[in-house]
């Protein structure tokens, strides 16, 4: 009963950040609903007993990748259209597919009948899922932690890219001023 | 409904919203943040089937999930800055004659 609660509770929550965010203006607010309905989720992974999903959530999602978008919105308050417009001219397609989509998510939802639940002690306590990790996953792992190392390269690369661009640029445009 | 259909409904309401927002919102950023509330309203599901089966690999896949999400980000974001330091706006309008 309890645990009911705390579900419900919690994915108010998620989804009332969800919706705040079509409202808020300002960027670095839709960022901060992002981030309740993102401990919203964490919280219902703790409820449901996966804590160490919860863990993640928060310090993956909540520590990392969102705290990487607040320095992007602090790197570009950009008052332009953007900013005075929220929405744009597909607001009306925009509400008829998200009428058009919920309805079709509850039609399949009601539908389908639910696998049983399997019981499982202690699957997802910490010291089990990093045994079962190391143990059957770690080369999965191991690709990931490539896969990240790219997207860093790859970062650094498109920065460059640029730069290099913008020194060509300069340049082309000092050997034309010198000869014109 | 019990608490997992519940949650299920949650999670297909968050992608909706997500998708939802990426097509009506005119901001770039902004619109980076509706693909992740997708994302998590992918993982929620992923989390609720991996719990009610009791499967680990559902975990573990959520965790690889998570990794590949933070690296998406880390591409995303440089891409998104080196655009608006090209055109000085963050409106999709803006870049419409980009022809790859």
């Amino acid at each position: 009963m309890i645990e009911t609660l705390f579900l419900l509770v919690f994915a108010s929550g998620a989804l009332l950040g969800a919706v705040a965010m079509f409202f808020l203006r300002h960027p670095m607010r839709v960022a901060l609903a992002l981030i309740g309905t993102m401990l919203s989720l964490a919280a219902i992974y703790a409820a449901l007993g996966m804590h160490v999903i919860a863990v993640f959530q928060v310090l993956i999602y909540v520590g990392a990748v969102m705290v990487f978008m607040i320095y992007a919105v602090m790197l570009l308050d950009v008052r332009d259209r953007s900013f005075t417009e929220r929405f744009s001219a597909l607001g009306v397609a925009g509400l008829a597919g998200l009428l058009l989509l919920v309805g079709v998510l509850l039609d399949g939802l009601l539908r389908s009948e639910m696998p049983p639940a399997a019981v499982v002690e202690d699957a997802f306590a910490v010291g089990t899922f990093a045994v079962t990790f190391m143990e059957g996953y770690w080369v999965y792992f191991a690709l990931t932690a490539v896969l990240l190392l790219v997207a860093e390269i790859a970062a650094s690369a498109v920065i460059d890219i640029r730069r290099r661009g913008r020194d060509r640029d300069a340049a082309d445009a000092a050997e034309a001023q010198k000869h014109g | 409904m019990d608490d997992m259909a519940f949650l299920l409904a949650v999670s297909g309401l968050l992608f909706t919203l997500g998708l939802v927002g990426v097509i009506v919102r005119r901001n770039l950023l902004v619109m980076l943040m509706f693909l992740e509330l997708m994302l998590n309203g992918v993982i929620l599901s992923l989390v609720v089937f991996s719990h009610q089966l009791g499967s680990e690999a559902g975990g573990v896949l959520v965790f690889l999930v998570f990794v590949v999400a933070a690296a998406e980000i880390a591409i995303a974001v440089p891409i998104l800055l080196l655009l608006v330091r090209l055109k000085r706006t963050l409106d999709p309008g803006a870049y419409a004659g980009l022809k790859g």
